[in-house]
């Protein structure tokens, strides 16, 4: 998987609780094959007009955001549906880390999986960097996965919790499968221990 | 830790990726007999003679055959008579099975947990991980009992309970956590009712949610195809009982809901915690302290076109929706038919009834139901997700409104522009006939709907 050890970059703020994965990305584009090319997707409905054009009232479409590479935005965020094009939809816009309050559990592990950072702070943090980043002054922020820490290098130094396993993943560019795979021994054994009660979907062709 | 997966259930849109990821990396999928795939998501409910019209579409539907035809994943496609939605055919086929480990590229796996099964979604990787390893990196989660005690008055069904539930836990009131729903309430509810109840945790922003298994699993399992048969069934019976949770358990957190505080309920905006009961009213702005809450509440009424203070029963209908794996199963479609029986749908409104599997709708058509929806005007389709995603032709033009017995009120869910409310399937029919909400606890059929 992709590696992330330190990101610096510019800050855009979505200023919204409970950003589901349905407005990141919307049904109409999960259709398609491929993990990449969803980065013109994002936020599809929110951000365009019914003839294509930017909506100039999303926030993201601000023009002072253009390139933005760290989001920050409310609680909950990625909640709903558990569609993967999510990450992979954020990620090709641009986003390499996102900073909120809380995250829906199954975006949090789908952003991960990806290499898309997503960064848990305290309320009151938050609340700091929304305000730096909606001054629209070109605001940046450095995450540091070695140190766990995000910081402005104007006053604020915040530190987060990410899972170890997810972590070491992470900074090493480790492959979940591939660590899996690993203990094919222990899975093997598990295997001779599961009942023979248990369904096997191959069966269900005899009926 | 690793966790072992006894059940994976694969449909054509969250897979694709997965198979491909397989093929680059050189890995093969260790159990196809564990795994079972079907077409849901975006499969035509009309017409299923005429090849696919989506082109996009189709090209998914084909990819989910060639890999499971390559891999020997058995796959249940638009052909078979067994086909439908995932979360409505695993339990139907009898692979879902108390204590077991259910995972599906899907949110609304928790489903399955109405079993006693620990069932939860996971993205596109982790698809691949499972396909590849039968395993998935996990950390325990917190436990969260929701407990409803007492007794549900007639006409408020399992789907009340749950948007009851969540409208009082909030969207992410779940979060992190496994919920157990206990109390009497849950207990007497059929495994319908327990598993459109399971199916909404995630709603709540929960990863999984169960039921304790009990003598009601245990016979609705009795007799289908995954289930051991003759003096086996006993032997498994037994041991499904074992995966019953001990008296007085510790739960990290306890909710409390009282069964008689309970009613039937409309959600009012476009997250499903921001729900009404159907005597109440869409908020005042004024009257929510919380500036958050406020603010996401009048970009929600701004979304829905409506008024603050609206009555719910004021609000007029343009189409419904009975179907979902959330609630398209044998007992919602009686629910749904009771009310509909002998009138006819407003004459402004269209409304559709998908049963959620070929089987569900073979069964309905034996007692003669949807002979009742056509007879009172609604559309009577083929199985598949249809409307609750809009991933099909089936979908919501931009301003129009929805009752429907779905499970997630987000913008643009049922089509872009389009405003859906959440119910129950005997209010959905109802507002069908009425062109409007209406409290089926005053309809004569009230004492029909099942709970």
């Amino acid at each position: 998987m992709d590696a992330f050890t330190l990101h610096e970059g510019l800050c855009a703020a979505l200023s919204l609780d409970d950003v589901d994965t349905d407005q990141i990305i919307p049904k109409q584009f999960l259709k398609r094959t491929e993990r990449d090319g969803y980065g013109d997707s994002c936020f599809f409905d929110w951000r365009y007009d019914q003839s294509g054009q930017p909506r100039p009232d999303f926030e993201l479409n601000h023009p002072a955001y253009r390139g933005a590479s760290v989001l920050l935005t409310g609680r909950n965020f990625g909640c709903g549906s558990s569609r993967e094009h999510a990450a992979w939809a954020l990620s090709g816009y641009g986003f390499r880390a996102v900073l909120a309050a809380s995250f829906a559990d199954i975006f949090t592990t789908n952003a991960l999986a990806n290499g898309l950072l997503p960064v848990r702070l305290s309320e009151a943090t938050m609340e700091t960097l929304l305000k730096r980043t909606r001054r629209r002054d070109g605001y940046r922020l450095t995450i540091d996965l070695t140190l766990q820490q995000v910081s402005d290098g104007s006053g604020v130094v915040a530190g987060f919790d990410i899972e170890p396993f997810w972590r070491d993943c992470l900074l090493s560019g480790r492959d979940p499968i591939a660590m899996a795979l690993s203990q094919e021994a222990a899975i093997r054994a598990f295997e001779e221990t599961r009942s023979e009660l248990l369904p096997v979907t191959l069966d269900q062709h005899r009926l | 830790m690793l966790l072992y997966v006894d059940l994976h259930l694969v449909h054509e849109v969250t897979s694709p990726q997965a198979f491909a990821g397989l093929r680059l990396s050189g890995r093969a999928v260790r159990r196809p007999d564990l795994t079972l795939a079907v077409m849901d998501h975006l499969v035509p409910t009309w017409e299923r003679s005429r090849p696919t019209p989506d082109p996009i579409g189709r090209e998914q539907l084909r990819q989910l055959s060639e890999n499971c035809a390559a891999a020997g994943i058995p796959l249940l496609d638009l052909n078979d008579r067994r086909q439908g939605i995932v979360h409505v055919i695993g339990p139907e086929l009898g692979m879902t099975q108390p204590g077991m480990t259910v995972v599906c590229g899907d949110s609304h796996t928790a489903t399955h947990g109405a079993f006693g099964a620990l069932a939860f979604g996971v993205g596109t990787s982790e698809v691949e991980q499972v396909l590849a390893t039968q395993c998935l990196w996990q950390a325990p989660s917190p436990t969260l009992e929701v407990r409803v005690d007492g007794h549900l008055p007639a006409g408020v069904t399992a789907k009340d309970v749950a948007l009851g539930i969540i409208g009082r836990l909030g969207v992410s009131g779940g979060q992190g956590s496994v919920i157990e729903y206990t109390g009497e309430v849950i207990r007497r509810l059929s495994m319908e009712g327990r598993m459109t109840l399971c199916n909404m945790t995630i709603e709540a922003g929960a990863r999984a949610g169960l039921v304790s298994p009990d003598q009601t699993t245990v016979s609705y399992l009795a007799g289908r195809p995954g289930v051991p048969a003759g003096a086996d069934f006993e032997r498994a019976s037994e041991r499904w009982l074992q995966f019953a949770s001990d008296p007085g358990a510790d739960f990290d957190r306890t909710v409390e809901v009282r069964a008689a505080e309970l009613a039937p309920y409309v959600t009012w905006g476009t997250t499903p915690a921001m729900v009404a009961t159907v005597t109440g009213r869409v908020p005042w702005l004024a009257d929510l302290l919380d500036e958050a809450e406020r603010s996401a509440a009048a970009r929600a009424l701004s979304y829905m076109g409506l008024t603050e203070g609206t009555a719910i029963e004021d609000i007029p209908i343009d189409r419904v929706f009975i179907g979902s794996c959330t609630n398209s199963r044998l007992e919602d479609l009686r629910a749904a038919a009771a009310v509909a029986a002998g009138r006819r749908v407003h004459p402004r409104v269209r409304a559709m009834v998908v049963p959620g599997s070929g089987t569900v709708k073979r069964a309905a058509e034996a007692e003669g139901l949807d002979r009742i929806f056509q007879a009172s005007g609604f559309e009577w389709r083929e199985a598949g997700c249809s409307m609750c995603l809009g991933m099909n032709p089936d979908i919501l033009q931009p301003g129009e409104r929805c009752a429907s017995t779905s499970n997630r009120n987000f913008e643009g869910r049922q089509g872009a522009g389009g405003r859906t409310h959440l119910v129950s399937p005997a209010m959905a029919a109802a507002a069908a006939l009425y062109g409007h909400f209406v409290d089926v606890r005053r309809l004569p059929s009230a004492a029909a709907i099942g709970n």
